[in-house]
């Protein structure tokens, strides 16, 4: 069983990201970059699937700008047997990129496609689902478990009301949540293995595929500020504040 | 042209959210339809022929339904999405599992968890955990358009008397299976309509210490929240997670109890209309957005607390 890992560049989740003043997007330049946290997710359980000796081979592929290549190196760092890069400037919508992403699977032919639920920069939750419609494969979405059977995953779903458990037929699509599992860190001697794997570069212009943005974004704004709030000094202040000042209790 | 709601429910009610989409799909155009799919469903089908923003209801009733799988889904929905110039539902686990699967199928790019309704084509909409807001607009035909239900007020229920048609089934399609659901049944008030949250962190430092928080919830009729930290580590489930990729939750008052304030936890619950932080780190993130900063030791300050409320006369529920 091959299976495909989708993996985003991002601005990493420690970072408190800044509006540009022009309203153009936020700040990305000398800002730390990392992979999308689920998508760490994604790329360990490629790995530990592969570990359990069910899956031959752990392909990971991003679509972004060259730089990317380091988030693809990384997920090689941990386990991935090669990489692919799709380069393609600028904003790329979800659509655009499950589209990115069907021409590679059309090509590499994989049982499973791993990604994470969200990505944390346009936070869409979109791309896993939508890949999924276009290859008219099954879906299980914000996955916190999966087991592998003959033909077939057994995934439990994280949602609102608690869990959900359902069977899909391989090929699958696989979207990761965070609780899948523990992403390890990858160490000094595999990040230079890593450095010998094989990445393949791949134009988006040449697989044919229109990117072209169908969401125009007309401006990027600071949330409202909260006001400043106060230090109470004790319980019993607290508790006076909310019955009179703040009236909620 | 008139915009199509899909509604959630389960079988015999209708859940919550789907009043709170149906105003923001009003704001969208006056013209909201409603797509019940489900099995044996009619009494979800009656409701919402009752709720007064509502012009006509599809009820589609087949056993194909029953529960919610995408696939099965998504191709009933695209058999009436032609006659529709916006395609809409709640951006909660639902809606965000379902919409683009469908929205990929009409080949449209989806326009994800908005916040406010500018224009028919154009919303507000929060990136990086809300830590900015974008306001966009849609160049499809159709637009695929899922909301977050407590940016909108609920559609009020009764009132309304919108005819109820009969619809056919999509497609059946064999590729997923439902197996179960583990439902954490509650008395409480659910979490994301609560009027009053309140949440505990890793600073709890097990699940026994929770009943700390929910002797405080039983107290102010709450729900109890919850941050990642505190569901990875196994204190209490996860459908109380509060945050970026958990739940948003817009109450009137919001208490986060040993939580540090980690911007994804923020992302859940900043736009709460009174925030306490009882913590023991004066430090801590989560202060600079509360109301009232309570710098204290929660096992010291909680019991406290409860011992507080129990001195009022009246507590509002």
């Amino acid at each position: 069983m091959k299976i495909l890992v989708a993996v985003k560049r991002v601005i990493d989740y420690n970072v408190q990201i800044r509006v540009k003043e022009d309203g153009s997007g936020v700040v990305t330049d000398n800002v730390k970059m990392s992979t999308n946290p689920p998508d760490d997710n994604a790329i360990e359980e490629a790995v530990k699937i592969k570990e359990a000796g069910k899956a031959s081979e752990v392909v990971a592929v991003s679509v972004g700008e060259e730089k990317a290549q380091e988030t693809v190196r990384k997920a090689l760092a941990v386990g991935a047997d090669r990489g692919i890069l799709v380069k393609a400037d600028g904003s790329i919508e979800p659509l655009a990129v499950s589209k990115i992403l069907q021409k590679i699977v059309e090509k590499e032919k994989p049982d499973l496609v791993f990604m994470g639920k969200q990505a944390i920069d346009d936070d869409c939750n979109q791309t896993g689902q939508m890949l999924a419609a276009l290859l008219n494969w099954p879906q299980a979405t914000f996955a916190s478990k999966i087991e592998v059977k003959d033909k077939s995953l057994e995934v439990t779903r994280e949602i609102d009301e608690g869990l959900e458990t359902i069977e899909v037929n391989v090929p699958a699509i696989v979207t990761c949540d965070l609780r899948l599992n523990e992403p390890r860190y990858a160490s000094l001697p595999n990040i230079m293995k890593a450095k010998k794997k094989p990445i393949e570069q791949i134009m988006a212009s040449d697989l044919g595929v229109d990117t072209k943005p169908r969401i125009e974004q007309i401006k990027v704004e600071e949330p409202p500020k909260r006001k400043a709030g106060i230090k109470v000094a004790s319980v019993e202040e607290l508790v006076q504040k909310l019955k009179n000042e703040a009236k909620v209790i | 042209m008139s915009v199509l709601l899909i509604a959630e429910h389960n079988n015999k009610e209708l859940k919550p959210f789907t009043l709170n989409a149906i105003s923001a799909a009003s704001q969208i155009n006056e013209a909201v339809h409603v797509l019940v799919l489900g099995s044996n469903s009619d009494s979800v089908a009656k409701s919402i022929s009752e709720v007064p923003n509502v012009k006509k209801v599809i009820h589609v009733n087949n056993k194909l339904y029953e529960n919610y799988l995408a696939e099965n889904y998504s191709s009933a929905v695209i058999k009436f999405a032609e006659s529709y110039s916006h395609i809409v539902c709640s951006a909660n686990t639902f809606g965000k599992n379902l919409m683009p699967r469908i929205a990929a199928l009409l080949d449209v790019s989806q326009v994800s968890d908005i916040t406010k309704v500018i224009s028919e084509d154009t919303f507000l909409r929060p990136i990086y955990a809300g830590n900015a807001f974008a306001t966009v607009k849609s160049t499809d035909k159709i637009k695929c358009v899922t909301i977050r239900p407590t940016s909108f007020d609920p559609a009020p229920t009764s009132g309304g008397s919108a005819e109820i048609i009969n619809g056919d089934p999509g497609d059946q399609i064999e590729l997923s299976r439902f197996i179960k659901k583990e439902e954490i049944k509650s008395d409480r008030p659910e979490l994301g309509t609560a009027r009053v949250v309140v949440s505990g962190g890793r600073g709890m430092q097990s699940g026994e210490n929770f009943k700390l928080i929910t002797a405080v919830a039983d107290k102010l009729n709450a729900a109890i929240g919850a941050s990642r930290a505190a569901v990875d580590a196994g204190y209490i489930t996860n459908d109380h997670q509060v945050g970026q990729t958990g739940k948003v939750v817009v109450p009137d008052l919001y208490i986060a109890v040993g939580i540090s304030g980690a911007i994804q936890h923020l992302a859940g619950m900043k736009e709460s209309k009174v925030i306490v932080a009882i913590n023991k780190d004066g430090e801590a993130p989560i202060f600079s957005v509360a109301d009232y900063g309570l710098e204290a030791d929660l096992f010291e300050a909680l019991p406290k607390f409860l011992e507080e409320l129990n001195k009022l006369n009246t507590i509002q529920k």
